[in-house]
């Protein structure tokens, strides 16, 4: 592989640091994530340090797969995962697209467009859904009186699913993962816009294409590979979601929802962060570990099937 | 389709407020169903006229007129123009057929009917089996026919060609100027290239216009320009190698270099002036040639021999092209002796007096 010895050990010095701490904090806890989820009733032997193999269960296999498979929280943390997917990903990929295709066409103030759009992504998130959770505060929220002028009454935005909660918060939740991903994504098409010929351009009107055809027939298309990167990094990250909902709903670091309701919006990533403080309960850490890994799964299986799309659509 | 331009000039201003005047008061009548060639060195503004022409760039000032109709402020899109670009242009995720049928398809032909067009356009231009490559599996020469398929598909009524054989190999280049002559003839297209090669401009254009500094130089037939050039800038720019250029005198209405005779009946007071003679226009001529050469060196290039020397106290490098069946006649003589056939005078800020 390497040519000389001496040129082996130089590199190996060269990538110590960043090999070590990707062995120690992404590595090993994939590998013991994983065998900790095969091991049923997993549970820590005092002294024994962080290592799974260690430890006492009670047998090997997929008993806590099915578990979590069949816990309510499980399911309901699935639904509402794929429903934030499949509802905010493709809004904030087209809305991204055309913010950006509309910055990239204006001339004057475009660095201040530019910057005003870019603010969420150097603000913190969990400031950001404070912000949002007063806007729609149901009494002295903005968006409440901003209707109001409009004679539409208030609307109890955070409530409970009792009280028709369910897609007014899930709006809130969807707005707000939108509006704080539009950052990146803007960024990324507009350099991808930046970086495509003017030529393409003038040879499109030359041709005598409409603005429509010019932006299907040519832009989409010579951005591809960026949407293909913003669609499958998107993906995974709704996948993810966790902070937005406790940063919207602000009651605390397991609390999904509003008072009464306090599961209503919990995600994957929530049921694994939930299931895994009560780390000397038997098994607790081994549903978590369950949880994380059906989650990998599901994205793995995503980014799959949209690299092999991609592969067919991102072709020049 | 004859293309007018008045008085057209273009000029870009920068953002700290500096005007670059890329193109001065145009006046150009370009004739309808010919080859032109705009020719200058690069930064003439031959392809700022161009885009102009194109409707890409709009004219500072003046007008361009197609035929009786004024187009100065006509979308591009709807001037019926087609443009091959200097880089071609393709649209790098189509296919050739879909690069050629794309302007019919902005015009919302029907599939079938499209598809048919690109095909005979295609087989046109000699690429008609390359149709579902992309553009990056094709050499330069097929990418360069394709954009020319793609310009001539609509049936515009002028064809723009930017610097079109700049990005081919030596022999390509000559290979697609016969070619881009033989579609332009068969087409019947008024034309109008832009180079900066005047061996180019000349083998195939019906006329050239030279432009200089944005400024109109000369329009003719290549040799009508070629011998009668109308400025020192002309001169020197077309032919290869370049015109010779001596310091001479005018004296008492006579014309001498280095004290010699060369030519009488001028008229205006004794100045120094500039005197051009073509490297073919010496004759050999060892007893009586007027002009008396040091021989630097001798270039043998087959048919020609190239002489290069230069003029007793003077320093500017002189070349002189003669039959190579005279060379035996040279020898290996330091000292020629050469009579100038043809003379041409300018003063000295380029102005032609003879």
């Amino acid at each position: 592989m390497l040519e000389g010895k001496k040129d082996g050990w130089k590199a190996l010095i060269a990538l110590a640091p960043a090999l070590i701490f990707l062995i120690v904090f992404m590595f090993f806890p994939i590998v013991n994530t994983f065998i900790m989820s095969f091991m049923e009733n997993f549970q820590f032997k005092s002294g024994a340090g962080i290592f799974a193999i260690n430890h006492r269960s009670t047998g090997i296999g997929f008993g806590e797969y099915i578990n979590v498979l069949r816990n309510p929280l499980f399911i309901t943390a699935l639904k509402n995962t794929l429903v934030m997917v499949v509802i905010s990903v493709p809004i904030s990929i087209i809305l991204s697209l055309l913010v950006a295709v509309v910055l990239n066409g204006i001339k004057r103030f475009q660095n201040v467009f530019q910057t005003i759009f870019f603010l969420p992504y150097v603000t913190n998130t969990i400031a950001l859904g404070m912000v949002f959770k007063v806007m729609f505060g149901t009494n002295h929220g903005l968006v409440n009186l901003v209707l109001s002028w409009f004679g539409v009454g208030p609307v109890a935005w955070l409530t409970n699913a009792a009280s028709g909660g369910y897609w007014s918060s899930l709006f809130v939740i969807v707005v707000y993962t939108v509006w704080t991903g539009l950052a990146f994504k803007v960024l990324v098409f507009l350099s991808g816009l930046q970086s495509i010929d003017k030529q393409y351009y003038d040879a499109a009107k030359i041709d005598g294409a409409s603005r429509g055809r010019i932006f299907s027939k040519i832009t989409v298309p010579l951005l591809s590979p960026m949407i293909a990167y913003i669609t499958i990094t998107s993906f995974i990250g709704a996948f993810k979601s966790y902070e937005n909902v406790i940063a919207i709903f602000g009651n605390g670091q397991y609390t999904f929802g509003p008072y009464g309701n306090t599961n209503m919006w919990i995600t994957v990533v929530g049921f694994i962060y939930k299931t895994m403080p009560n780390m000397m309960q038997a098994g607790a850490l081994s549903r978590a570990s369950a949880g994380s890994v059906i989650l990998l799964l599901i994205i793995l299986a995503f980014t799959v099937i949209q690299l092999y799309v991609s592969k067919k659509k991102v072709n020049y | 389709m004859e293309v007018v331009l008045q008085h057209l000039s273009k000029h870009f201003t920068d953002k700290k407020g500096n005007v670059a005047k890329a193109v001065t008061d145009l006046n150009i009548t370009i004739p309808s169903g010919k080859l032109i060639g705009l020719l200058g060195p690069s930064g003439c503004g031959k392809s700022t006229t161009l885009y102009m022409i194109a409707g890409l760039h709009k004219p500072t000032e003046g007008k361009i007129l197609f035929g009786k109709s004024d187009v100065t402020n006509v979308p591009p899109e709807k001037r019926g123009i087609g443009l091959v670009f200097q880089n071609y242009a393709l649209y790098p995720h189509l296919t050739v057929r879909k690069n050629i049928m794309f302007p019919l398809e902005n015009m919302k032909m029907p599939k079938e009917k499209a598809m048919k067009l690109a095909q005979q356009y295609a087989d046109l231009v000699d690429i008609g089996k390359l149709m579902d490559r992309k553009p990056k599996e094709l050499s330069g020469g097929q990418q360069q026919r394709v954009a020319i398929a793609r310009a001539l598909v609509k049936t515009p009524k002028v064809l723009l060609l930017d610097e079109p054989l700049s990005n081919l190999d030596a022999r390509l280049r000559l290979q697609t100027r016969v070619e881009i002559r033989r579609i332009q003839r068969e087409t019947g297209i008024t034309t109008i290239f832009v180079t900066h090669d005047q061996e180019e401009a000349m083998s195939i254009s019906d006329e050239i216009v030279v432009i200089n500094n944005g400024l109109f130089q000369q329009m003719g037939k290549p040799q009508e320009v070629y011998d009668e050039p109308a400025n020192l800038f002309v001169a020197k720019f077309l032919g290869n190698p370049a015109i010779n250029i001596f310091e001479g005198e005018i004296k008492d209405k006579k014309l001498l270099i280095d004290g010699i005779e060369f030519d009488h009946g001028f008229n205006g007071e004794d100045r120094p002036v500039l005197v051009g003679v073509r490297p073919e226009s010496f004759r050999l001529d060892t007893e009586k040639g007027k002009l008396p050469i040091e021989v630097d060196y001798t270039e043998h290039i087959g048919r020609d021999v190239t002489v290069i020397g230069h003029v007793e106290g003077q320093t500017k490098t002189i070349r002189i092209i003669i039959p190579s069946e005279q060379l035996a006649t040279i020898g290996d003589a330091k000292k020629l002796k050469f009579t100038p056939k043809r003379v041409y005078v300018f003063e000295q800020s380029g102005e032609r007096i003879k």
